[in-house]
């Protein structure tokens, strides 16, 4: 067997920045959260690879959420586009990666066994897509804007409205799943998940504003979220990158 | 002031909450959308090496299975190849292999499993080679951040394997080892919190 190349890392994760496990306002955190540090490991072959998508793994529609689900009709609700760019924390494209989004409908209910809130089904959406950057990173979906939704946590809390999104980058270390939120809405700073997240300048990372440059009249308003990826490393001193 | 990096910061994480199979494994919460469900075959049917089963739970800090758990997994294959450009054999991957892998628990039990081959030994940095292992990534309501952890095999040698070597209480080392509990099955629990915690890492 030959010896692999010097690998080139990702920038270390700041963990200032992300989320902390243990947040114990949102409860759940508590007993799911790691009390241990975490090994911090350099990047190796097994890092620095990982899942590899094509146009065969998605069909056309997959990205449509008005239509991927449709029965007797479009879903009802706020016709929105949400679009943005899937970018490396050097601002570079990350083309071809899967993007997947799942979400409430308009009333806030999902289509899930589990969920039993009283907003009812929407018999024309099913509440999920998926979709490939282009060359340049680009993506965007067709959606109705998500309801707000209660759960338990404290008696009274309320998720703002919000689209889950999974995303993997070229390599397994940049995997990542987070929320979307949506510009002006009240629930925001008094949610206990957002919450979880130090630095307020963070939490708006997360915020998609009203763009109405890429809403279509008559039609549908928009969104934009750009997602920023970990960034890698220059190999400008190997020699210096392998040590141990 | 000296001139700004203009590096951008990494999208925080939220947790995946309780409906994540909406998303990435619809059968799982009750329909059907997509004509082709992703990470169900990890190996593909032609790929050689030995074929396994790997199942197990994930354990809360009070030993209660977590039932809402989603996994990836993701692996080289018998010879070690990891089927993506940077791998400098990528030309030379099992035909079919895809390596990734993604499984979600049984509502009532909390138990997960894949098939898949096992993996052969990774070459790691500066050349040391990396025992057999799976890589897996965790998510679920209640995880603010997907964890990252790998699983070796109890049936290997792992003495000299560069990752199990950094942890220093060397009795956490077995938290990382799958037990094999009959030919070509192993039991791999993970444990968030606790006694018997899992090594976790910061990759
Ligand atoms: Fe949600």
């Amino acid at each position: 067997m030959k010896p692999a190349p010097k690998p080139a890392e990702f920038y270390q994760r700041d963990r200032l920045w992300q989320p902390p496990a243990h947040a114990p306002n949102y409860k759940t955190s508590v007993p799911r959260s790691p009390r241990q540090a975490l090994l911090s490991l350099q990047g190796s072959m097994s890092e620095i690879t990982g899942p590899v998508f094509g146009h065969d793994d998605i069909a056309p529609l997959d990205n449509d959420l008005l239509k991927n689900y449709a029965k007797t009709g479009d879903p009802v609700g706020e016709r929105i586009i949400v679009h943005g760019r899937v970018l490396d924390e050097n601002g570079r494209p990350v083309p071809k990666t899967l993007v997947e989004i799942w979400q409430a409908n308009a009333g806030g209910r999902y289509r899930h066994k589990k969920d039993s809130y009283l907003a009812p089904i929407d018999p024309n959406f099913g509440g999920c897509g998926r979709t490939l950057t282009d060359e340049n990173g680009f993506y965007y979906f067709r959606t109705v804007k998500p309801g707000a939704y209660p759960w338990r946590n404290w008696v009274n809390n309320w998720r703002p409205a919000h689209i889950h999104v999974s995303v993997f980058g070229t390599a397994f270390a940049q995997r990542l799943i987070t929320q979307m939120y949506f510009e002006g809405d009240p629930l925001i700073a008094r949610c206990p998940i957002v919450q979880t997240i130090p630095d307020p300048k963070a939490i708006e990372q997360l915020i998609a504003p009203l763009d109405m440059n890429a809403a279509i009249p008559l039609d549908s308003l928009a969104y934009k979220f750009d997602i920023v990826l970990r960034g890698r490393r220059s190999t400008l001193f190997e020699n210096r990158l392998e040590g141990n | 002031m000296p001139q700004p990096l203009n590096y951008l910061k990494e999208t925080p994480s939220q947790t995946a909450g309780p409906y994540v199979h909406i998303g990435l494994a619809p059968g799982a919460a009750g329909f059907q959308i997509f004509e082709r469900e992703l990470g169900w075959d990890i190996a593909g049917p032609d790929a050689p090496g030995e074929r396994i089963r790997v199942e197990g739970v994930v354990l809360d800090g009070t030993g209660a299975p977590v039932k809402d758990v989603m996994l990836e997994v993701w692996q080289a294959d018998a010879n070690g190849i990891y089927p993506h450009p940077e791998d400098p054999r990528a030309a030379e991957v099992a035909k079919g292999f895809r390596g990734w892998g993604r499984v979600i628990t049984d509502f009532e039990t909390g138990v997960w499993g894949f098939d898949t081959i096992k993996p052969g030994a990774v070459t790691g940095r500066n050349g040391r080679i990396m025992s057999p292992h799976l890589n897996l990534w965790i998510v679920a309501r209640g995880i603010n951040i997907g964890l990252n952890t790998r699983m070796y095999f109890e049936d290997e040698d792992n003495a000299a394997d560069p990752v199990m070597n950094l942890i220093e209480q060397a009795h956490r080392r077995e938290t990382l080892l799958a037990r094999k509990v009959a030919p070509g099955q192993y039991r791999f629990d993970i444990c968030l919190q606790g006694d018997g915690e899992t090594v976790f890492m910061d990759i």
